[in-house]
């Protein structure tokens, strides 16, 4: 990686997805093992340990980073398998692992010393000091920053601290600090925090009730819309909620992330790495959004303009609408 | 009667943006009548209200330490400006225990000695352990911990207290963006501090009626109030030495007063509820969390 590039990031939520993304120019990759230790614990997801070591000789073949996310909070007592899953990464060789628990990050940092350590998202770590002291206990070189920054506080971190950022530049939108949100469990009591699934399936339901159809997370109504109108998943965050007698997205519109044509400016703010959620997507998805980043990012680095790939993009952000969210003032 | 440790109540931060003359007032009858051992002040929820309450705050401190209570000062839940970071800083260097909601306070307190807010990931022994080792006197667990979990963490403490929210919302979330200035179709930067509407909160009904969530500013909470009842008994034999009381506009020192007599035992936890429930007219209890249930049920 020469200075001024950024690092392309991608989401490999299965062994298939994995070598799309290898193949369609990922810089790294990152993934997780088929449990709770992850923040994307949906079925038919992730990897199990074999699984991981193919998928590491396959990108480290190709040139490619695997990053292993290991970034959901232990519960109490039970510990044990979110050691054992950084034992295994580090087994398999992994290049990284994203943490964001401070027990496991101190496990990590006393049992595999040499092991890069990146800060997971959910760490929600928003300020220099924060990220000052994930640095200076558990010698984390990397840090996802939360999705609730400017780039202007973006700059200011990079600059204050040092360390490597990693920001996100294209996917779903979390208005919410991550890590620390409990609306899931408070509706249908299943943690995103320590079981890392939020809304999962098979508490969501669909209900016609007089032309309508009412999309429910457990017992309650997150959204309600003509049959055939889009409608994103019902996430708490991406419900509709009445306040005053009025009807909105009260958290965040039916929007997906699309930082493509701010890359300029991300790069003069000294990120180091571009982070493509959506390890739940298709395999498609992955190649499509991956590719279409790769050429944005040699474009950049030939000093040509990125904007005339914004349209092959378009069809995948969630819900058809983009937006810049936090990157942009105005947002909040 | 096992020989367990007395049970401490505390007066969580008040998490809603009051008139700064009504808080005083509020503090001033906590300081002469609650039977509460902790109170916490300061602002949790934005820093555009931060300010507010500063003509008081050395008055209100002054008559809760007079009354006995030790006064504990809550941080920002989100830290990201630089100004924010400097008031995290000074809040710091005032000579109070400092209650961190941010990990950016871990930093800021470098090992002095802190109470660990809600606000701060700490759901297992190991996470308890090493901030225990750097300077954590008290850990005061987020409200989404099933009983079990918080047993587990409260029976290894050794000499870190354990405290647990008894009485109040609960907060499931913190963002940067304002929802209540959405709610008015005002941006954050020209809110008008429109918060400052609602004294408990905003409440949010679904599509299909149900009212489910509680709006306040960038945060939001549940929309029944948590309630710790039948548990306190087992959770004080496991070791959890504090239980806080969130602020809402009620008759605090009477809810202050019925824990206390709940933790004398000399109330019986059913009559507590019944007394709630009539003071909050209609809104539910809730205890869905610490049952491991969803958390916003009862049962």
């Amino acid at each position: 990686m020469s200075a001024g590039t950024l690092e392309l990031v991608c989401p490999a939520g299965t062994p298939a997805a994995l070598r799309a993304a290898v193949d369609a120019g990922a810089d790294s990759v990152y993934c997780g093992f088929r449990d709770r230790t992850n923040a994307r614990n949906y079925p038919g997801l992730n990897f199990d340990p074999e699984e991981l070591a193919e998928g590491i000789a396959y990108a480290h073949g190709r040139g490619c980073k695997v990053l292993v996310a290991i970034n959901t909070f232990p519960p109490a007592g039970d510990t044990g398998p979110w050691c054992l899953a950084v034992d295994r990464a580090a087994d398999a060789g992994a290049d990284a692992v994203i943490l964001a628990d401070i027990g496991l990050l101190d496990y990590a940092t006393r049992t595999h010393p040499q092991l890069r350590r990146h800060l997971s998202v959910q760490a929600s770590a928003a300020n220099a000091p924060s990220i000052r002291y994930y640095r200076d206990h558990f010698g984390v070189k990397r840090v996802v920053l939360p999705r609730v920054l400017s780039i202007d506080e973006v700059s200011a971190l990079v600059e204050e601290t040092g360390i490597e950022t990693e920001v996100f530049a294209f996917g779903s939108v979390g208005p919410m600090s991550e890590g620390r949100c409990f609306l899931s469990s408070y509706l249908c009591g299943v943690s995103p925090t320590s079981e890392g699934a939020c809304a999962p399936a098979n508490h969501v339901s669909y209900v016609e009730s007089d032309g309508r159809v009412l999309s429910k997370l457990g017992p309650v109504t997150l959204n309600a819309f003509a049959p055939g109108e889009p409608a994103a998943y019902p996430t708490p965050c991406k419900g509709r909620y009445l306040t005053h007698g009025r009807a909105s997205y009260l958290f965040e519109e039916p929007v997906a992330l699309n930082a493509l044509a701010i890359l300029p400016e991300l790069r003069a703010a000294g990120v180091t790495a571009l982070k493509i959620e959506g390890r739940q997507r298709s395999r498609a998805y992955v190649t499509q959004v991956v590719g279409t980043f790769r050429q944005a990012l040699d474009a950049l680095a030939r000093g040509h303009a990125v904007e005339p790939l914004l349209s092959t993009l378009r069809q995948e952000a969630e819900g058809g609408r983009e937006t810049f969210g936090a990157y942009r003032k105005g947002w909040k | 009667m096992s020989a367990i440790a007395p049970a401490r109540l505390t007066l969580g931060p008040l998490l809603f943006h009051w008139p700064a003359a009504k808080r005083r007032d509020f503090y001033l009858r906590i300081a002469d009548e609650a039977p509460v051992d902790t109170v916490y002040l300061g602002e949790v929820v934005c820093s555009k209200r931060e300010s507010a309450f500063d003509p008081y705050l050395d008055e209100a401190v002054r008559r809760l330490q007079a009354a006995g209570k030790t006064v504990v000062h809550s941080t920002l839940a989100l830290v990201t400006t630089p100004r924010e970071v400097r008031r995290l800083r000074e809040s710091a260097e005032h000579g109070l225990l400092v209650e961190a909601n941010d990990v950016a306070c871990l930093d800021v307190l470098a090992g002095a000695p802190h109470v660990v807010g809600p606000y701060i990931n700490v759901i297992n022994e190991r996470t308890r352990d090493v901030l225990a080792s750097q300077g954590a006197i008290r850990i005061a667990l987020p409200v989404e911990l099933p009983e079990a979990s918080i047993r587990t963490i409260a029976a290894g403490a050794g000499a870190t207290a354990i405290e647990v929210q008894a009485f109040g919302r609960q907060p499931l979330s913190v963002a940067m963006r304002c929802y209540h200035a959405r709610s008015h179709n005002l941006s954050k930067d020209h809110c008008q501090l429109v918060c400052g509407l609602d004294a408990d909160g905003l409440t949010a009904t679904s599509m299909a009626g149900e009212d489910v969530l509680t709006i306040n500013g960038t945060q939001t909470l549940s929309y029944g109030y948590g309630v710790l009842l039948d548990e306190i008994e087992r959770l004080r034999e496991s070791g959890v030495g504090y239980f806080r009381l969130s602020p809402h506009d009620l008759d605090m020192v009477r809810v202050a007063t019925r824990y206390r007599e709940l933790l004398d035992r000399q109330r019986e936890p059913a009559a507590v509820a019944a007394e709630l429930r009539a003071m909050l007219a209609g809104r539910p209890l809730i205890n869905g969390f610490v049952r491991g249930h969803a958390g916003m049920t009862w049962s």
